[in-house]
């Protein structure tokens, strides 16, 4: 809501710098946006008179005037325009002024001819020929205003007004008019506030001799006043009128239309006004449209409605889509001669959802979509009359049509000072609160507060603590401790996450933030088996596009987005993890499953197979998760995701049987996909089952008394076991002295038999009690080659 | 005999003085004291003596051997100091070379300052409480006390799922789902992802994060409100850091408040940066209506309390300077590896 400051001070005046007017507003909850004083990026621009015009001697298209600017010698000024005379009085924008735009202008020559200055155009000057009817747009300002030479531009234009922007809250419609901000204004500053009922002659006619209004909807038209002027003029509004809707951001029209918009802008009413000529049978009938039912709005495009949109119809057709947009052939032109003014109230749902589905949101339909008070019909089509006989408009015929169906009444809520003290934590005395309700217009009748006919908003006790609060001033509360002490404490979840994310930075590995929704095409880029039940998704109805259309059921594509984008940004290596959610569509009907998963990612000239795996398992350590198996990706039962990964170059980590995650090296063709053209490795992960399978409790084991023994084993084997067969097996055949398994080598090619491997370790044994005798070892590498053998692999012979 | 072994001590003497590093030392006492070495075959010849003579030379033998094994032993530690010197110089290091690192990651800039508010509210006694960012329109709207009409519900601001689910337009939800598990005292925040249908550009992502605050019990004032938000932003910006609180709406609120902080770059007189206000909102508050308790089965006469909720992407914003919101989405190396 933008305000002129010069229209406000017609009601109230606050004698105050423009800035403390601002502030002070703002924090009785009026929320200041901006304000601008108008011109005033306008300087040195003065009133000139031309004394002379003469051609140019380079230029067929320049003159060269003479201007008095109210100094002793004239001033020579270059224009390109060709509608200045002499005597014409003009804008002339001196050596070192301004204009709008941040455009300066300075002295310079034209042609080898001297121009201190520009004369200036209405649109130099910031304004339209809506703001200055008699002025042309293509050439220079000509002035018809009093002004003698050398006065400054600005005070010529009645450039003194500022206009001060506002936020009005959804709750506060009645805020959207200068009266309403004028009454906050009174509440603010405790200066008087005058408002008076406006009042028009009117001529002694009876309006029904004109028209007639049936209203059958009363529902979504609890209210329709319906006014006739007769014998219009139409012409430009007065220049204090046009100054204002200006000020207000309106373009001003013609007298009735600025009138329209006038008295919108000043009481919140939305107005409208119909050519009677075209109101077929000069009857008004508020009706809901029917399906299919056209009408040519004031835009100029032909809208379709449906009946569940509520229209201002004459015998025939709609002329107005109410409280929305009038038609286009009912509209105010240059021949009208009589005028129907309707000021009326429609029920705010109705405008809302037909100037959303008809796409247009107008002045009108966003003020009635806030709701406003249907009492305030009457006073605004009274101030519409007021100002049709104030600028000779017409003739205003002397009564109206109101067709009133709403039930006034004034809001109340309990007033409570005592509970209201408790809330806020203050200690303000009963009168004091009573004051800061009454300058709102509340009174206060047997324990109640009785809110204004205006506001709307009044229902509870808390909605009294709060006007008076702001009123009072809520840079007045104490700032104070809440009562009272409380432990707060991370749950174990949390505290695991924490654990996670710890571990995996010291890992190396950066933390990403990704979307949670995807597009479903993502699910073909990582290569997702058509009947996947990962393909069932939580759909949005509504998104912004394809790409964030379904909420994700796995990780990997936002993780792999990521990598690529790093891939493809010449970043030439990366370690990136994320603990974020899945979301698993339930059966049925409840809300999906939100699953943390926690998905690693990297690549580089270091980075492979064995350096996540090494991570993975160094972040499985230390979250208290020992001892799990790696298989074959391909196995795996849990994660769809398998079908992304490089089959001989993937593990799924289990857990007493239970998968834990998923990790490897990626399928070539979801490279491709993502275009990385290196290989990259990723792992998928499950918190909770991380979280449910971790073993919290650790406790300390005494540190050895007694020597460890080492015997290292060379053995040679079909390649295709897995070392970690043979690992088992030595594990298993030692028995309770085994400290450590550690492999040290695994060699294929010269000197090894085609298709076969040698794998070196070194195997730790110790005993708590004892040092260990060789006969316990040598027993214990029987047992260890006994079972070896029984895999297929054999003690290397050097 | 006697001039010989004067001749060995001259000779070593000499030799010992040239002598300029461990090695040829080794080798003179060797020469000079081993079991090979001349005084050994000098002493070896002592039996040829007469009884006179034999002690006399043999006390002078003694003296050589123990004038050179002294000059031996003190060349050798000046040698070896020597040569340590020498080692010390060669061995030089240019200090400016870079160190081998192992490489440690980051936190995402949201985590980071998520998890200082987090502190901040454990600190003060508040609980950590998460909930589903699908929500049914109930969670998200209806127990916020915003009706069935109201614009927020709009699928212009609101993401809606095929079920009729909404992604949740804030962390609200999980103060209605706290209020209807927990009983009087409360005191919690929740953090989380929220969503609102706004296209991605330099400051709007249509996904962003929110920390939410509620305190329910007998007895809380808005002047604690205050305070604790008082006492919010001065762990996050700094003592000096003041705040204000200016009259709003929220259907969930009554009072209801906007929160500002001074302007830190102007100190309140006006900037580009504050939009000349010489404040900059960051969070939303108010006393929890009356209403909502209610719907929470929470006895609106016997409990009041306070919630207030901020956007986390304009605190990291604006605590690295970073101006542009897609860099916290797009995850680029070069950027996270800042944090």
């Amino acid at each position: 809501m933008n305000l002129s400051m010069r229209w406000l001070s017609d009601y109230i005046k606050t004698d105050m710098p423009v800035k403390e007017f601002c502030h002070k507003m703002t924090m009785t909850g009026s929320k200041v946006e901006a304000y601008e004083t108008e011109g005033s990026e306008i300087s040195k621009v003065v009133a000139a008179k031309i004394l002379s015009v003469v051609p140019h001697e380079n230029s067929d298209h320049l003159v060269v005037c003479q201007v008095d600017i109210g100094e002793a010698e004239p001033v020579q000024i270059v224009t390109g325009a060709s509608n200045v005379n002499a005597g014409d009085w003009v804008p002339a924008a001196l050596n070192g002024s301004t204009l709008p735009g941040g455009i300066k202008i300075k002295k310079g020559k034209l042609r080898g001819v001297e121009s201190n200055g520009m004369l200036c155009s209405l649109g130099e000057l910031g304004l339209t020929v809506n703001d200055f009817p008699y002025a042309i747009e293509d050439g220079i300002f000509i002035l018809q205003e009093e002004c003698t030479a050398g006065q400054d531009i600005k005070e010529v234009l009645g450039f003194n007004d500022t206009t001060v922007e506002f936020e009005i809250t959804s709750n506060r419609p009645d805020c959207f008019s200068v009266l309403g901000l004028a009454r906050e204004a009174h509440a603010t500053f405790g200066s008087p506030l005058d408002i008076k009922e406006p009042q028009y002659k009117g001529n002694d006619e009876d309006i029904n001799n004109y028209l007639s209004v049936t209203v059958h909807n009363k529902e979504l038209c609890p209210r329709y006043i319906g006014g006739i002027v007769k014998n219009v003029k139409i012409e430009p509004s007065p220049r204090w009128l046009r100054e204002r809707l200006r000020a207000s951001g309106v373009r001003p029209i013609n007298n009735l239309v600025d009138i329209t918009n006038f008295v919108m802008l000043e009481y919140g009413q939305p107005m409208h006004a119909f050519d009677l000529r075209y109101v077929k049978g000069n009857a008004i009938n508020v009706r809901n449209a029917v399906n299919g039912e056209k009408i040519m709005t004031l835009d100029g495009i032909e809208r379709e409605l449906t009946d569940d949109m509520l229209v201002i119809a004459d015998a025939e057709k709609p002329v107005a889509v109410a409280g929305v947009m009038g038609g286009e052939y009912s509209g105010i032109m240059d021949d009208t001669t009589t005028v129907v003014f309707e000021s009326a109230n429609f029920a705010n749902d109705s405008v809302r959802k037909t100037a959303k589905k008809l796409g247009m949101r107008t002045d009108a339909s966003s003020r009635y979509e806030k709701g406003i008070n249907p009492e305030n019909t009457l006073p605004a089509i009274k101030r519409a009359f007021e100002l049709v006989e104030m600028l000779g408009a017409g003739e205003v015929v002397g009564t109206v049509i109101d067709c009133n169906n709403s039930t006034p009444k004034n809001k109340s809520a309990d007033f409570d000072p005592q509970w209201i003290n408790g809330l806020l934590g203050t200690d303000i005395s009963e009168e004091e609160m009573v004051k800061c309700l009454e300058s709102l217009g509340f009174r206060i009748e047997n324990g109640k507060a009785v809110a204004p006919e205006y506001r709307t908003d009044i229902e509870f006790k808390a909605d009294i603590a709060e006007e008076v609060a702001r009123i009072y001033g809520y840079d007045k509360l104490q700032a104070t401790a809440v009562k009272g002490v409380a432990k707060g404490e991370l749950t174990e979840k949390q505290k695991y996450e924490r654990l996670i994310k710890n571990t995996m930075t010291s890992l190396g590995c950066y933390e990403i933030n990704t979307f949670s929704f995807i597009s479903p095409k993502y699910f073909d880029k990582i290569m997702l088996p058509a009947d996947s039940k990962l393909r069932n998704t939580i759909t949005i109805t509504n998104p912004l596009g394809e790409d964030t259309s379904v909420m994700r059921t796995t990780a990997l594509p936002s993780l792999l987005d990521v990598v690529s984008r790093n891939y493809n940004n010449r970043n030439a290596k990366a370690m990136l993890f994320e603990l974020g959610k899945e979301y698993i569509p339930s059966s049925d009907g409840n809300l999906p499953a939100e699953n943390l998963v926690l998905s690693v990612g990297m690549y580089g000239d270091d980075v492979d197979f064995y350096t996540i795996k090494g991570s993975l398992e160094e972040l499985l350590e230390k979250c208290g998760i020992n001892d799990c198996e790696y298989e074959r990706a391909d196995s795996s039962k849990v994660f769809d995701e398998k079908c992304a990964f490089h089959p001989g170059r993937s593990a799924v980590i289990v857990k007493d049987g239970i998968e834990i995650g998923i990790f490897g090296e990626l399928h070539p063709a979801v490279l491709s996909e993502y275009e990385i053209e290196t290989r990259a490795y990723a792992a998928i992960l499950g918190f909770n089952t991380m979280f449910e399978n971790r073993v919290t409790e650790k406790s300390y084991k005494a540190l050895p008394k007694f020597p460890a023994t080492s015997r290292d084993l060379s053995l040679i084997c079909d390649d295709s076991i897995p070392v970690g067969q043979l690992e088992k097996a030595i594990k298993n055949s030692v028995g309770s002295i085994l400290e450590k398994i550690t492999l040290f080598d695994v060699y294929k090619g010269k000197q090894i038999e085609e298709g076969k491997k040698s794998v070196s370790f070194s195997i730790t044994m110790r005993s708590a009690e004892a040092t260990l005798t060789d006969e316990q070892t040598d027993a214990a590498m029987k047992r260890v080659l006994k079972a070896l053998s029984e895999q297929g692999a054999e003690l290397r012979m050097a | 005999m006697k001039s010989q072994l004067e001749n060995i001590k001259a000779l070593a003497v000499e030799e010992l003085t040239a002598c300029t590093d461990l090695k040829t030392l080794e080798g003179l006492r060797v020469k000079y004291l081993g079991k090979k070495g001349e005084l050994t075959a000098i002493l070896k010849q002592m039996g040829k003596l007469s009884a006179e003579e034999r002690p006399v030379i043999g006390q002078l033998a003694n003296e050589v051997r123990e004038y050179i094994d002294n000059e031996i032993t003190s060349k050798s530690a000046q040698l070896t100091l020597k040569e340590q010197e020498e080692k010390i110089k060669s061995e030089t290091l240019d200090i400016t070379l870079p160190g081998k690192k192992k490489n440690i990651g980051s936190l995402h800039p949201l985590t980071i300052v998520m998890n200082e508010i987090k502190e901040i509210f454990l600190g003060m006694g508040y609980d950590v409480v998460e909930g589903p960012e699908i929500e049914t329109e109930y969670y998200n709207f209806t127990a916020l006390n915003i009706p069935e009409n109201h614009p927020a519900r709009d699928t212009q601001d609101t993401f809606y799922s095929a079920e009729n689910f909404v992604l949740r337009t804030a962390t609200s939800t999980v103060q209605i789902r706290t209020m209807e598990d927990r009983k009087p005292p409360i005191r919690i925040i929740s953090p989380g992802r929220v969503y609102r249908s706004d296209a991605i550009d330099a400051t709007h992502s249509p996904l962003f994060h929110q920390i939410e605050g509620l305190v329910i019990d007998k007895g809380v004032t808005m002047s604690d409100l205050k305070g604790t938000l008082e006492t919010l932003m001065k762990k996050l910006y700094g003592e000096d850091c003041q705040i204000r609180l200016r009259p709003h709406y929220f259907p969930f609120t009554e009072p209801s408040a906007e929160v500002d902080i001074m302007c830190f770059n102007c100190g309140g007189k006006g900037c580009p940066m504050c939009k000349n206000e010489g404040w900059i909102e960051v969070l939303g508050a108010g006393m929890v209506h009356p209403k909502v308790l209610e719907i929470c089965g929470i006895d609106s006469n016997e409990y009041g309390g306070f919630a207030f909720g901020l956007g986390l992407e304009r605190i990291v914003m604006r605590r690295f300077g970073i101006k542009d919101i897609r860099l916290l989405i797009e995850n680029d190396l070069r950027f996270l590896e800042q944090f």
